[in-house]
């Protein structure tokens, strides 16, 4: 975590700031594995054979974005509270920032396989993966740092924690749907 | 189980490049696809197994009965053979990767690395895969690269017990797999409009030695002119099964 | 007779191109006649002088930015479901004219919210809607220009244009409770709507009517463009195979 070195050191600054960027250390850390995800088992012929399996595509992806999920998502989630302290966030806030991001993480990386999985193709897909999936962050990154914002602040977080987890259980639900679809595509 | 393939018409980047694709491929037999690079055998192979949709025409008695394997073979580098190969058989909810293992004479390598492989071992390993898939129709895209005659052995040695098993195989090669003559069938010649010849059982060989068949390249149905076989002139593609 | 003739590349050109010169004079007309009224008969406000006239431009752009990506959308479902050709390139012909109605709502904002606002830029939300808008419409296009394969890329952006709809009207509501939840009752965000008085209402919505036949005209001669382009395409790939043979 470097955003003390850029912002400086003051504490009522940090503690102002630091569930924001939690979140978006969630996002970054995230998006940076993303291009990886699906890539490499297009490459080397896995997709093709995963595609003709037993197992449907809509598993293949779900589970995808579980292991994504358990090699960023959770190690942020457990981290949070020592980054936290780094941060100087407010001891009420430590609470919330992990549920939200418990919460939010997932979406996140469900969000980030159908991206994977619209750009697996291309030879240079990161950079425009990262500007397709942005704007689908948007909602999940509103809910998710306001509810860790709110709870730092010590006010109500039940809107933005019900919004999120909503957003969470609709895109598990239904983004493997979509994103096996584009995955078909990119494989005919 | 018979896989019947009636009229297939596929395109590739929006161009279509085979038409009036027609077989069956009965429990026992092996139907082998031989023709220049870029006739579309790959393409037939990935839309028989399910990946491309055609354009017209069906594909039936395939389902969920299809094992296919790609010109790559989806190994990952960082596990070892026999967790390779138990991935898959877990995928396809199969028995024991030892047959599998013993049959590509892999048994000796079922803790190295993937990684680790030549190209020849890595390919053993991926065929190796199609043992454990439990599947009666294996659909092969160039099986034979990079593997040495041993290999080859080995492999025509797979085809055969498999199709001895009432399985059935669709393999593009450019190698006589030197199938028994138990397993050859015959039947008449079938050229299509496009010049395409569908030989059946001893008359390929002859065949495809000569290089000369039917050049009747007409046009495409709905891109006249297109004759998307520069080689149907000289008699090119041929099918053949056996 | 049925509206499914015009996915027929070759009836819709000649249709498009009967009524696109009527779609262009009209259109600039109504532009003309609207702007002018707007810019130069219409009173200025007591409280913001004449840089309330900059709404005729900015509304109808803004207007346009919305219904451009929902004829986007229209067309990638007409696309996915019955797989005609001219409405996928009909949704990709709207997409760089949505972009830049979005450029225009944005830029005659930050020009209106300069002297209004003192600044040029708030992330209130329906300027932070609108900069999503942005990245949607920049990430539509990008996907279409990075796919080699025409089908292909018309349905990956088909699918991305149905998904990219459901998160946009989702992050319009979180934009509006993330800036509620900053400052409450914010009090830079103007309804612009309810602040139009009937003198400008008249003009406004001739311009409204100009930039949406402007906007329609644009989408069929850019259609018309990529049916050609398709079509040379398609031409060029029978003479390679030609000289090949």
């Amino acid at each position: 975590m470097v955003v003390p070195f850029s912002v400086g050191p003051e504490s009522d600054l940090l503690a102002r700031i630091s569930p924001g960027v939690l979140w978006l250390g969630a996002l970054l850390s995230c998006l940076l594995s993303l291009d990886r995800l699906l890539a490499l088992d297009w490459e080397d012929g896995s997709l093709d054979l995963l595609a003709t399996a037993p197992l449907p595509l809509e598993a293949v992806v779900s589970i995808k974005a579980l292991a994504h999920w358990i090699t960023t998502g959770l190690p942020l989630v457990l981290a949070a509270p020592l980054l936290g302290v780094l941060l100087n966030l407010p001891p009420e806030g430590y609470i919330w920032v992990v549920i939200s991001l418990l919460l939010g993480t997932p979406a996140l990386s469900v969000i980030g396989t159908f991206g994977a999985a619209l750009t697996v193709g291309l030879k240079r897909g990161g950079l425009l993966l990262s500007l397709l999936v942005m704007p689908l962050y948007v909602p999940t990154l509103i809910f998710g740092a306001e509810a860790a914002r709110r709870g730092a602040l010590g006010m109500g977080v039940e809107t933005p924690l019900l919004m999120l987890a909503g957003i969470s259980a609709a895109v598990i639900a239904l983004m493997p749907f979509a994103s096996a679809a584009v995955l078909r595509i990119n494989l005919r | 189980m018979t896989l019947n393939v009636s009229n297939l018409r596929i395109a590739r980047g929006g161009i279509p490049v085979l038409d009036g694709i027609s077989f069956a491929l009965k429990p026992g037999q092996a139907l082998i696809l031989r023709g220049p690079n870029g006739i579309g055998k790959t393409t037939l192979l990935r839309s028989i197994a399910g990946l491309q949709p055609p354009l017209a025409g069906t594909v039936t008695g395939g389902e969920d009965q299809i094992a296919y394997a790609a010109h790559s073979d989806g190994l990952k580098p960082a596990l070892t053979v026999a967790e390779n190969l138990s991935f898959w058989a877990s995928v396809f909810g199969t028995r024991s990767i030892e047959a599998a293992l013993e049959a590509y004479n892999l048994t000796a390598l079922r803790n190295r690395p993937a990684g680790a492989l030549s190209a020849g071992q890595k390919r053993r390993l991926g065929l190796s895969r199609m043992l454990v898939t439990g599947r009666a129709i294996w659909v092969m895209d160039e099986p034979t690269v990079s593997l040495d005659q041993a290999s080859v052995a080995l492999f025509a040695t797979a085809v055969r017990h498999h199709l001895a098993a009432q399985g059935s195989a669709l393999i593009a090669t450019h190698i006589d797999l030197g199938l028994d003559a138990a397993v050859w069938m015959s039947a008449p010649i079938r050229p299509n409009r496009w010049g395409w010849v569908i030989l059946t059982g001893r008359s390929c060989e002859s065949a495809l030695g000569a290089g000369s068949g039917p050049g009747s390249a007409g046009g495409w149905g709905f891109w006249p002119g297109t004759g998307v076989f520069p080689d149907c002139h000289r008699g090119g593609a041929v099918f053949c099964w056996a | 007779m049925s509206i499914w003739e015009y996915a027929n590349p070759r009836k819709f050109l000649r249709t498009s191109e009967r009524v696109m010169p009527a779609l262009w004079v009209s259109s600039a007309l109504l532009m003309a006649v609207g702007l002018v009224w707007g810019f130069f008969f219409t009173p200025d406000d007591f409280r913001q002088g004449s840089t309330v006239k900059i709404i005729f431009l900015h509304v109808p752009a803004a207007l346009m930015a919305i219904n451009a990506w929902f004829m986007m959308l229209v067309a990638s479902l007409i696309w996915v479901i019955r797989r005609h050709h001219v409405s996928a390139l009909a949704a990709r012909a709207a997409a760089p004219v949505g972009i830049v109605m979005t450029l225009i709502a944005l830029a005659t904002g930050a020009i209106w919210g300069q002297p209004m606002w003192g600044t040029w830029w708030a992330w209130d939300p329906r300027l932070t809607s609108f900069l999503v808008l942005f990245l949607f419409y920049l990430g539509y296009i990008a996907l279409w220009e990075a796919i080699d394969d025409p089908d292909t890329a018309a349905d990956l952006t088909a699918i991305l244009c149905l998904v990219g709809t459901v998160f946009a009207v989702l992050s319009r509501y979180a934009v509006n409770f993330w800036n509620q939840g900053l400052h409450q009752g914010a009090s830079l965000s103007l309804d612009k709507k309810e602040n139009v008085a009937d003198a400008f209402s008249n003009p406004l919505y001739i311009c409204m009517i100009g930039f949406g036949l402007f906007f329609i005209a644009m989408v069929f001669y850019r259609t018309g463009t990529e049916i050609r382009a398709r079509r040379i395409k398609a031409l060029l790939a029978r003479e390679r195979q030609g000289e090949s043979a």
